[in-house]
């Protein structure tokens, strides 16, 4: 843990409390249907031609019921775009590479995958993905998922805000509002910044270069039809081949990597995502990359504080994802800066740390600081790879995961999933005080408390019952690429990624199978509307409520003891129900790494 | 009912219109300033001889085996930097398969650049990176092959020392990620000479 590593926690921390401020002020101009903002006079046309497309009438607010229900159309009808766009991909222009369709099982996972802001990729992108289902089937879920997300953190924080009230918002003006206001003008800017970094952004076929040494390798011996020879003893034969060229990928990649990181999706253009050097050039595009994740949920918990007229409560939220997060980091970077003891028996420098999975451009450091924070955010990209982590590495991001991704989270959906742990932190609060539990002026009732509780219990339920059915299944242990108590981890981590909709992977898994596609695909519809219904019944009841004015028995929800309440509950909920099975995976596969025991 | 359809039309536009903007409008803008600003880049960052032949990309490393040479990070993408199926070993700690390999690669790293059996080798120089097109390598590999590299080119090692400096790319800033040397750009400096 160098000092180098230091500074740039700092320096990190600090541009993120100084964007909170400023973005939540805008979120603020966005979200409000006769908000102004200086793209008024650009944007201001393009916004009402396309209410009048649509049909909308911009000045009617829905109640909850008519909001979930307008979200789930939406959401429903994109997401049949997409998997026709995938599974037509060898009609459709724009396809230079000449791929085909993809099975209905894969087009079915990633369709789902994408609508749900998980960006699970079970496929191959250089090889799997034409241009255009780069650009148009997955590109059009990055902006519209991103904004369906935000948009239900607003109508859950107007619910809040509100009192004696019916309607949460029009869902089609959020939706609308925020992909043009807020999303397209930062990814413009966004894209430009990371081509000058080095990103690429074009339509050319894929280039071949002639390698300066051309090398041998073996492969398999294939005869006309393309099949594998036999030898008399029943194993492929192997021949010699000269490799003397690279074919380097090229394609539109910084129009979607800028909306892929600021809308917390994280499907990666290409296989190994941000690791690619393409996709993530400089150690400044690595900054810029996870400052963007985190940038919207940061500024929504400032938008919380305006909204509720109590800022001093948007800060303390912001605090307690701040603790959350710090703790996380210095977690994985002490565990992948002391390394693994196994290699340094074999003579690997013990000071260079566990660099396995990882690029040299951005060190220990930078990996496991883009490791938290794509898995406190609902993000998934990576820029190292998490199934080589050591056992305690591998356990923050899957353990920020299971908490929810309520650490400034996925945009939106982290503010929504952290109020939902307010709730509850009041309403404990106010059992071991005896008190009828209050937040902001409103009782907190039985039916509040049955909802937040719901939406906890689904992601548990998804995320253990699918890891548990796998676990004993020919088709969960036939995907496994690690051994012993990792493989474990491995199957825990994908639906725990599944149903988290965080899509970051212990990428070894093979998943591109119709067993996987299929209970992958059911885990982010579970994770993302199981849990959306239920909140937005609780927004709609809180807004039904009536204030109270604060008296000196009213809990505060600012300052140390709440922050240290709000902690403690997620904590608490996060470890009951996931620290058995960790202990199972990544805890034993750490006793067992001192041990030097290899599978 | 009725406003059961008008929400579906509303969902179907919203598809369609998102679809012409966020998805055809927005990529092609990007592409308009990419292509002006910044065209190398926006490309690739290719590296093109005179001639016109293609010889890599900057930011992608290659494949290098000849003593001559500076060894890039072992590789996981394809048979060893395939650029078109990037991607790690995503082998996990207590793993035997990658034990063995760096058992071996640490073996070979020792026996290529004279170095004694205890001595302790670079982490860089024996895993694989993230992407497997990892074009850099840590300092202390670079000056450990460099001995190596000046013997088979008869060069004095001050000369290929400097050259590795030229190609070394610092931390942005001063202070963000990591410097690394660019083997693809090192090598073809030497070849140059």
């Amino acid at each position: 843990m160098r000092t180098s590593g230091w500074i740039q926690l700092a320096f990190y921390v600090v541009a993120l409390a100084l964007i909170t401020k400023p973005m939540g002020l805008y979120l603020l101009r966005v979200l409000d249907a006769n908000g102004k903002t200086w793209l008024d006079p650009l944007l201001r046309p393009l916004e009402r031609i396309t209410y009048r497309l649509m049909g909308v009438k911009s000045d009617q607010e829905h109640d909850w019921k008519q909001y979930t229900v307008a979200m789930l159309l939406f959401s429903l009808v994109s997401c049949l775009f997409t998997y026709a766009i995938l599974r037509l991909q060898h009609l459709l222009p724009l396809n230079p590479q000449g791929l085909g369709a993809l099975t209905p099982h894969l087009a079915f996972n990633t369709a789902v995958s994408f609508t749900t802001n998980t960006n699970w990729q079970s496929y191959v992108g250089e090889t799997t993905m034409s241009y255009l289902s780069q650009m148009v089937a997955l590109t059009i879920h990055n902006f519209a998922s991103a904004a369906v997300g935000i948009a239900l953190a607003a109508a859950l924080v107007r619910g809040i805000a509100r009192h004696s009230a019916r309607t949460l918002g029009n869902f089609w003006v959020d939706l609308v509002r925020l992909t043009y206001y807020l999303l397209l003008p930062i990814c413009v800017v966004f894209a430009g910044v990371l081509v000058s970094q080095g990103m690429i952004q074009n339509f050319k076929p894929y280039t071949k270069a002639k390698l300066v040494e051309p090398y041998k390798i073996s492969v398999e011996k294939k005869n006309d039809k393309g099949e594998t020879v036999l030898g008399a003893d029943g194993k492929p034969v192997m021949e010699g081949q000269t490799v003397d060229e690279q074919v380097i990928v090229q394609g539109p990649m910084a129009s979607q990597v800028a909306i892929k990181m600021l809308g917390t999706n994280g499907g990666g253009y290409a296989n190994a995502n941000a690791a690619h050097p393409f996709e993530n050039p400089t150690p400044l595009s690595n900054f810029l990359q996870m400052l963007s994740i985190f940038s919207i949920g940061s500024g929504l918990t400032y938008y919380l504080g305006r909204m509720t007229k109590n800022q001093a409560h948007g800060w303390a939220v912001w605090s307690a994802m701040t603790i959350l997060f710090l703790a996380g980091v210095l977690a994985c970077w002490w565990a992948e800066s002391a390394g693994n003891s196994i290699h340094q028996h074999l003579g690997v420098a013990a000071a260079d740390g566990n660099m396995e999975g990882k690029e040299v451009r951005f060190g220990i450091f930078n990996s496991a600081l883009f490791a938290t924070i794509t898995t406190d955010a609902s993000c998934g990209a990576v820029n190292s790879m998490h199934d080589s982590f050591t056992a305690l590495g591998g356990l923050v991001p899957l353990f920020n995961i299971q908490l929810g991704e309520i650490i400034f989270g996925g945009v939106g959906a982290g503010l929504y999933g952290m109020l939902v742990f307010v709730v509850l932190a009041v309403f404990i609060a106010g059992l071991m005080v005896g008190r009828t539990p209050e937040y902001l002026g409103k009782k907190i009732e039985a039916y509040d408390v049955k909802m937040a509780m719901l939406s906890l219990l689904v992601l548990c339920l998804s995320i253990l019952g699918f890891a548990a059915w796998a676990s004993v299944s020919q088709w969960g242990l036939a995907g496994l690429n690690n051994n012993g108590p990792h493989g474990l981890s491995e199957m825990l981590y994908a639906f725990s990624s599944g149903t988290g909709n965080n899509g970051s992977a212990f990428a070894g898994l093979t998943t591109n199978t119709p067993w996987y596609n299929t209970t992958l695909g059911l885990a982010m519809l579970i994770g993302r509307f199981l849990m959306i219904v239920p909140i937005m019944a609780l927004a709609g009841s809180l807004a039904r409520k009536k204030i109270a004015p604060a008296s000196t028995g009213t809990f505060p929800v600012s300052g140390g003891t709440f922050v240290v309440l709000l902690l403690g509950t997620v904590l608490l909920i996060g470890a009951l129900n996931f620290l058995p099975v960790i202990a199972l995976g990544p805890i034993v596969e750490h006793f067992l790494t001192l041990q030097g025991k290899l599978f | 009912m009725k406003t059961f359809f008008s929400e579906i039309r509303g969902a179907v536009m919203a598809t369609l219109i998102l679809a012409v903007v966020c998805c055809g409008l927005y990529p092609l803008v990007v592409f308009g300033i990419a292509q002006v600003c910044f065209p190398a880049k926006a490309n690739g960052s290719l590296i093109v001889e005179k001639d016109g032949t293609i010889r890599g990309s900057e930011l992608l490393g290659q494949n290098f085996a000849a003593e001559k040479y500076f060894h890039p990070r072992p590789s996981a993408a394809g048979n060893g930097y395939d650029a078109t199926s990037s991607g790690g070993s995503n082998l996990g700690p207590t793993s035997q398969k990658l034990n063995d390999a760096i058992k071996d690669r640490v073996d070979a790293y020792r026996k290529e650049n004279g170095m004694k059996e205890t001595d302790a080798v670079p982490a860089d120089a024996v895993t694989a990176s993230g992407s497997g097109l990892d074009p850099h390598i840590s300092l202390r590999n670079a000056e450990l092959q460099t001995a190596r590299v000046a013997k088979a080119r008869q060069l004095d090692a001050a000369k290929v020392r400097a050259l590795i400096q030229q190609n070394t790319d610092a931390p942005d800033m001063g202070f963000l990620g990591e410097p690394g040397v660019n083997v693809l750009k090192l090598n073809l400096a030497l070849d140059r000479l």
